[in-house]
């Protein structure tokens, strides 16, 4: 489609004056810069390991599987997660629960993360309906082969321990299953998928827009 | 011709064909949601999912609307109907019937096996509300893990269609499944001591719309959208039932029935259902074998092939060569080994394994008393390889009668040939030890399989062939009807689908197709013409 020349704005080159041509005011501005770099003696360079950055809250490092208030694995094996992996790295053995898990039909026997496969994108955390795979603040992971960076089960639960207690990676949900899809804690509830259409009366309950959701004591029994 | 009106689409009908509102609607690709009607059971109109409105055009050019919403499933078409059912007034309707389903429902989906497969998630989505209003308690009964040996129940996923329970009574006969209780307490049962395990028990999973009933077989072992799907014909008898065969990175997970009035109908029996089991079994052959003096000299497909090709040459110069077909090859195969060994010699003896038959042919439905009852909906023959007829064809046409193999191996122990070529394929055997034992007086054994046998014991030359899921070609099953197999996933280890072997020993240029052998075939088998020009496509030809 050729362009409507109404809609084109000419613009003329500023005109460059006598001083400017010289280049001079320019220099002595790009020196002064420089000097007040060399003249500033605060440190930049973080002394890594002794100091240790601070990361943001949303920053995404190795993964660690949940536990629920059992200590049961809280994964339910719906391989959303796998689903959603743009990088294939994550493969789960799904199994019956075990009979005294009443409340669950399905776990993961086994679940496989490769860390060296991952390119830690965060969507397998965002995909769980039970916020079981969650990427915490670690950072520096290492191994001695490529197998050791192959993390199973057991490693992801102790990646969960040895992180629960640190502030930068709160435990945000308390529930291990399924139902409404995952119970927040301290969030707000949020508004279903879909509109809602005006003058629905179920739509009025909290607040105008929201799903009224349950008083949060009956929360658990559906 | 009389025609019906569907959301302003005419959709003409045969006056002798006795279609409904929901079927009328298919034929003008307009989808009416409907979970308790299926066309191979009685109609219930019990869900109320399918609810149309409906009206008849006058002669005169004017429409009179039926004032109440009416099941489109319950509705047979008329010449001049008019349904609608894209109306505000459906729409809405269809919004309170999901509404109703989804009360109780626990919506697990993520642990769902059904999930990416279920109509309440479709439906759902295409013509539901999106979130519920409910704000007591959900109704959740216990699931019941014992419906059947195969079956397990959800019991709190099930929106009582009652697809299940009008098979179990119409089409198997045998009535295990029933309604129990009343209003939102009703669940789906078995009498005490009474399971669901009759031969055709696996259907009602697969009729079931929500995932209630769960194969065990198949529970929490692989996501459906992970699966994909081939094409297929059962293997297990010659019904021949047309199949999904569905599968991920080279394992099969399970076989479905799929919808073939040329051949099955709706359905598959649980022994086809669950009988392919040896595909996966580790006593496989993984690998070609070249022997000498009984110690194996080659594993690879580059020396062993040659040197089959090159015995075979040979043992036809000496003297006399036999053949055994087995009744588990396509026809692409079976025309494929006579044809190549017919250009090696004329003096050729070909038989064909033997048929295993079990029982009798077993109808459905049965009575209680396990009498079959007319007319049959369902067949399970008693002759149990895929394509007996099929591989007489060409023995026919090549030889002239068709030799049971015990002729063959008669001959055999009397030092009547130089060189056999047995091709087996039944996973349950089809050569014991003292027949094969007529093979020791051959000198060129070479024998075409898929799982160890005493004749691959004795053979200088064993092939590691692959199973009906590895494989491309076409099946004829008892009534004469052509259906096409396709490769699902790849043979495990080195075997090699059998259509390529033999293409390969024939030493035929580029790569096997079934297609072109098919042609090639149908030009030269009278009896195979149908085949020439026509595509087999979905639902295959009669021969
Ligand atoms: S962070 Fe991304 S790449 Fe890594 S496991 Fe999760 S989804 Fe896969
Ligand atoms: S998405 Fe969550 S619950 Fe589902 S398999 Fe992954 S970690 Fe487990
Ligand atoms: S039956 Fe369908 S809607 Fe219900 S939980 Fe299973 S997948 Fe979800
Ligand atoms: S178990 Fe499935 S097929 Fe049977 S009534 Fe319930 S939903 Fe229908
Ligand atoms: S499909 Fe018509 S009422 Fe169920």
């Amino acid at each position: 489609m050729p362009i409507n020349p109404k809609d084109v704005t000419w613009i003329k080159e500023p005109e460059i004056g006598f001083w400017e041509a010289t280049f001079l005011p320019a220099i002595a501005k790009g020196l002064r810069i420089t000097l007040g770099h060399v003249t500033d003696y605060r440190p930049v360079t973080q002394q890594y390991p002794e100091q240790r950055p601070v990361l943001p809250q949303h920053y995404r490092g190795v993964h660690r599987l949940n536990r629920d208030e059992k200590g049961r694995v809280k994964c339910v094996a719906c391989m959303l997660c796998a689903t959603a992996c743009p990088a294939n790295c994550i493969a789960i053995e799904a199994a019956a629960a075990p009979p005294d898990w009443p409340d669950r039909d399905k776990y993961p026997a086994e679940f496989v993360l490769d860390e060296l496969r991952c390119i830690y994108c965060g969507m397998c955390e965002e995909a769980c309906p039970v916020d079981a795979i969650e990427l915490t603040h670690i950072y520096d992971m290492t191994g001695e082969s490529r197998a050791a960076m192959v993390f199973n089960k057991d490693a992801l639960l102790g990646i969960y321990d040895k992180t629960k207690d640190n502030p930068a990676d709160p435990v945000r949900t308390a529930r291990g299953r399924l139902g409404p899809a995952s119970e927040l804690k301290n969030l707000a509830t949020l508004g279903p998928a879909t509109t809602v259409e005006r003058g629905d009366r179920a739509a009025t309950a909290p607040s105008p827009g929201v799903i009224g959701a349950p008083p949060p004591e009956t929360r658990n029994t559906w | 011709m009389p025609t019906v009106y569907v959301n302003n689409q005419p959709v003409e009908f045969g006056a002798e064909e006795r279609l409904n509102c929901v079927q009328a609607a298919q034929r003008a690709g307009v989808e009416i949601p409907h979970y308790c009607w299926h066309r191979a059971l009685s109609v219930v109109a019990s869900c109320r999912m399918c609810l149309v409105e409906v009206g008849q055009k006058k002669p005169d050019g004017a429409i009179a609307m039926q004032p109440k919403l009416i099941p489109g499933c319950q509705t047979p078409v008329t010449d001049g109907m008019v349904i609608v059912s894209d109306s505000d007034k459906v729409k809405a309707a269809q919004k309170a019937t999901l509404e109703y389903l989804l009360l109780d429902h626990p919506l697990d989906c993520p642990t769902c096996d059904q999930a990416g497969e279920c109509y309440l998630q479709d439906y759902s989505f295409r013509y539901g509300r999106g979130y519920s209003r409910l704000q007591e308690p959900k109704e959740q009964p216990p699931d019941k893990t014992y419906i059947g040996d195969q079956i397990t129940l959800f019991t709190d996923r099930c929106i009582l269609c009652s697809r299940c329970v009008r098979f179990t009574r119409e089409i198997s006969g045998t009535a295990e499944l029933q309604i129990i209780n009343r209003g939102n307490h009703a669940e789906i049962d078995i009498f005490p001591d009474e399971p669901c395990n009759n031969k055709l028990a696996g259907n009602v999973v697969d009729l079931c719309p929500v995932g209630a009933l769960c194969s065990k077989d198949f529970l929490y072992k692989q996501r459906v959208w992970w699966l994909k799907t081939a094409n297929s014909v059962c293997p297990n008898c010659s019904t021949g039932c047309s199949i999904f065969v569905d599968e991920c990175e080279d394992r099969v997970y399970r076989l479905r029935p799929r919808y073939n009035p040329r051949a099955q109908g709706d359905f598959m029996c649980d022994e086809g259902r669950f009988g392919w089991k040896y595909v996966h079994g580790d006593e496989r052959l993984h690998l070609p074998v070249q022997r000498d003096g009984g110690a194996a000299v080659s594993h690879d497909w580059d020396v062993v092939l040659p040197a089959a090709r090159t015995a075979l040459a040979e043992a036809a110069k000496r003297g006399e060569i036999a053949a055994v077909l087995s009744p588990w090859m396509t026809l692409e195969e079976a025309y494929l080994l006579v044809s190549y060994l017919k250009s090696l010699t004329s003096k050729l003896s070909l038989a064909v394994a033997p048929v295993r038959t079990v029982g009798e042919d077993d109808k459905y439905p049965k009575d209680v008393h396990g009498r079959t009852m007319e007319p049959t909906k369902f067949t399970i023959r008693a002759e149990k390889c895929p394509n007996r007829r099929g591989v007489e064809m060409i023995l026919q046409h090549f030889a002239g009668s068709v030799m049971p193999m015990g002729d063959v191996l008669g001959r055999a122990s009397s030092g009547a040939f130089t060189a056999m070529y047995l091709v087996g394929g039944d996973p349950q055997g089809w050569i014991n030890e003292v027949q094969a034992a007529a093979l020791d007086k051959v000198n060129t054994v070479i024998v075409q399989d898929i799982l160890p046998s005493p004749a691959s014991q004795r053979a200088k030359v064993v092939l590691a062939g692959g199973s009906f899921a590895e494989r491309e070609g076409t099946f004829v099953n008892h009534a004469g009807l052509a259906q096409s197999i396709h490769r699902a996933i790849r043979s495990p280890g080195e075997g090699r689908p059998d259509g390529r072997i033999l293409w390969d020993l024939a030493e035929r240029r580029g790569l096997f197709s079934a297609a072109a052998v098919r042609r090639e075939m149908a030009d030269q088998v009278p009896a195979l013409k149908p085949l020439l020009d026509a595509e087999l496509g979905e639902l295959g030809i009669k021969l």
